[in-house]
């Protein structure tokens, strides 16, 4: 009757407490582990697939081959031009593209002179596209617009005088590449001195000075709304393939949806996720051989009260069966302690996450909830079974005779 | 009244095997258990009787020889129907009284219940009932180590009747108590046998102690060495 019998395991445990916590510790490690790091895992990768879609879910992105997010394509490979980005614009369900440059300039305020990155951003209707996916904000005076030219926003070190020796004021006055521009807003902090020092001004002044009237660094589409960003981005292939006359795999451009960025950080993700829970793995593994000498232990502690049970009529499967259910709850004790702890961290990651202005929820999943406790009573109860067969074939004579 | 035996061993052997060495502890015994008596089995340490009452309780295979339960040979039966067997025939008496600790009075009676599959709230009933005829009604859920002795050993005469078995076996069920109690457990068997009519098979090396029985058998060296009917008890139950 196994109800019973679960009654004796508590009983058994309720008798040696200590002993019972010590050998479900790393039961308790390994399930916390588990249930901690994918509680945060999902929970993480929930909020950045939710941030990456707000922010360019219906994206794509066409840029020299091997340019991808640096700047500069390298030598030898072909440019995109503006009747590329024609192409991008005409291709099927693409809604709307625009193309940028940026480089590195020569800056000069006052009698400083140095080098940052500059940005020309289109002004007409494709400029949203990229003040979408951008997720700095102004902080001092304004954004740039349509119809200004000389104008120029400037990162957050150069207003806080860390990047030239004086801070960079708004209608302060800086020269690129020898052409004055008028400084009319500063950027929020973005976090990384490069972008932080960076100046943004209108994509025709940047052809101008940089003397560039053809080539993009970086073409940005938005697909039509109906359409898969990534059916989009094969059409856009299609399309550069043939107008730039390449060869298939042989392209001299990427096109890449943020679909796809996602792919490969989820990958990345999931590698590391995986080798955390193997680690835990290993870790309940040395539980369940813990769970096993304990069990082997209280089997030898035992057999006269094994021999007694025999003679008063318990078959072997009866001695057998009461083991495994012990130890399959010294397995699920040490579950449910660990899931306890497990679910506390996440929470605790969620609460320091969310005072450092972070938003993210962990996901304590019904699947995973049950599934460690299933996994840390069946852990548990395979550890058993060998200390449990071993019991229950004891001769009831000599374990009665056992001191 | 026709006898009936309750169970039958022919030229029984048990030989232990010791490295190079064998113990005869059992050379060639035959002897009844009838149903309604009480029998005593005496003789000094060593002499077999433990071994003896393995073998009538069926918590062990004879080396040689025949032991028949029920008409059966229990040589030939597997290890799980015989404790099958031995919960509902049989119940045992030791001297260490061996009770679960963990469990309560109530919950030691109700054990062998346990492998019989018998619902819990009619192992209560009947454990209580149990517990109330050894007098020990007012300690039915106190645990092992709470009880004295003496108790002790009522809680486990009370186990030993908890499936009804046809007998009881006793292994020195006095020897670790004080006379006078050890006398109260005495009569409490002597109870059952004369009051309810039960099959009592006693095991002991005390002589005072064989007044109780209507046979008692004298086992030397592993054989009987004679059996002497105690005339003075041996209607008293017919
Ligand atoms: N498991 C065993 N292995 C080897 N020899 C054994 C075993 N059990 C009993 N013997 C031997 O068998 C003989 C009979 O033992 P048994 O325990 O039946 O004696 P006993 O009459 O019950 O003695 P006591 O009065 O001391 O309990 C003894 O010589 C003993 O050493
Ligand atoms: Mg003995």
């Amino acid at each position: 009757m196994i109800k019973d019998y679960v009654y004796f395991a508590f009983l058994n445990f309720s008798a040696r407490k200590l002993r019972t916590f010590l050998t479900v510790l790393g039961i308790i490690i390994g399930i916390a582990a588990v249930v901690g790091l994918i509680s945060i895992g999902e929970g993480l990768q929930e909020t950045i697939n939710e941030q990456f879609r707000a922010l360019g879910g219906d994206k794509l992105i066409v840029t020299p081959k091997g340019g991808g997010f640096a700047i500069g394509a390298p030598s030898g490979s072909a440019d995109l031009t503006k009747d590329d980005l024609d192409v991008v614009r005409k291709s099927r369900g693409m809604d709307k593209a625009g193309g940028m440059i940026f480089k590195l300039g020569q800056v000069t305020y006052g009698d400083e002179r140095k080098t940052p990155f500059v940005s020309g951003i289109p002004q007409d209707e494709t400029k949203d596209i990229f003040s979408d996916i951008q997720t700095f904000s102004i902080v001092e005076g304004r954004d740039l617009m349509d119809g200004d030219k000389y104008s120029a926003v400037v990162g957050i070190l150069l207003y806080e005088g860390e990047y030239f020796d004086k801070s960079v004021k708004i209608r302060d006055r800086l020269t690129i590449e020898g052409q004055e521009f008028k400084v009319v807003g500063v950027l929020g902090r973005i976090g990384n001195p490069q972008d932080d020092s960076q100046i943004l001004i209108p994509l025709e002044a940047a052809r101008e000075i940089f003397d560039e009237p053809e080539k993009l660094d970086f073409i940005m589409g938005q697909v039509r709304p109906g359409f898969t960003p990534s059916d989009v981005a094969d059409s856009v292939t299609r399309d550069l393939r043939k107008f730039r006359d390449v060869d298939e795999d042989e392209e001299d451009f990427d096109v890449q949806t943020f679909e796809q960025i996602l792919e490969t950080f989820s990958d990345i993700f999931s590698v590391v996720q995986a080798i955390l829970i193997g680690i835990a793995a290993i870790s309940l593994l040395v539980g369940g051989i813990g769970i096993m000498n304990t069990m082997y232990t209280s089997v030898l502690q035992r057999t006269n009260e094994i021999g007694l049970m025999k003679s008063i009529g318990a078959r072997n499967s009866d001695i057998a069966l009461l083991f495994v259910i012990e130890s399959g709850f010294l397995g699920l004790a040490g579950g449910i302690i660990g899931l306890i702890i497990g679910a506390s961290m996440g929470l605790l990651v969620e609460f320091g996450a969310s005072q450092v202005g972070l938003p993210f929820n962990t996901h304590l999943s019904f699947t995973l909830l049950v599934g460690s406790l299933l996994f840390s009573f069946v852990t548990g109860a395979v550890a058993g079974v060998a200390p449990a067969i071993s019991a229950s074939k004891l001769k009831p004579v000599e374990a009665l005779r056992y001191e | 009244m026709k006898k009936k035996a309750v169970i039958s061993l022919r030229k029984v052997w048990k030989i232990y095997k010791m490295g190079s060495a064998t113990v005869n502890a059992l050379r060639g015994v035959t002897l009844d258990v009838w149903q309604g008596e009480f029998v005593a089995i005496i003789g000094p340490s060593g002499s077999g009787k433990s071994t003896l009452m393995n073998l009538v309780g069926a918590l062990d295979k004879p080396s040689r020889g025949h032991i028949f339960l029920d008409g059966k040979d229990i040589s030939l039966m597997e290890e799980s129907d015989l404790a099958q067997i031995r919960g509902q025939k049989i119940g045992f008496i030791f001297q260490q009284f061996n009770l679960l600790p963990a469990l309560s009075a109530t919950g030691n009676v109700g054990l062998p219940m346990i492998f019989q599959g018998i619902p819990e709230a009619k192992r209560v009933e009947r454990a209580t009932e149990l517990l109330n005829s050894v007098n020990l009604g007012e300690r039915l859920n106190h645990k092992p180590n709470e009880l004295s002795g003496g108790q002790q050993q009522r809680v486990a005469i009370a186990r030993a009747l908890a499936n009804e078995p046809e007998m009881l076996l006793a292994d020195e069920p006095t020897g670790n108590l004080d006379s006078k109690t050890g006398g109260e457990i005495m009569s409490m068997l002597e109870d059952l046998h004369t009051k309810k009519g039960r099959t009592i098979v006693l095991v002991t090396h005390d002589i005072h102690l064989v007044k109780h029985a209507e046979r008692v058998i004298y086992l030397k060296d592993g054989q009987i060495e004679k059996v002497v009917k105690n005339h003075k008890r041996g209607h008293k139950h017919a």
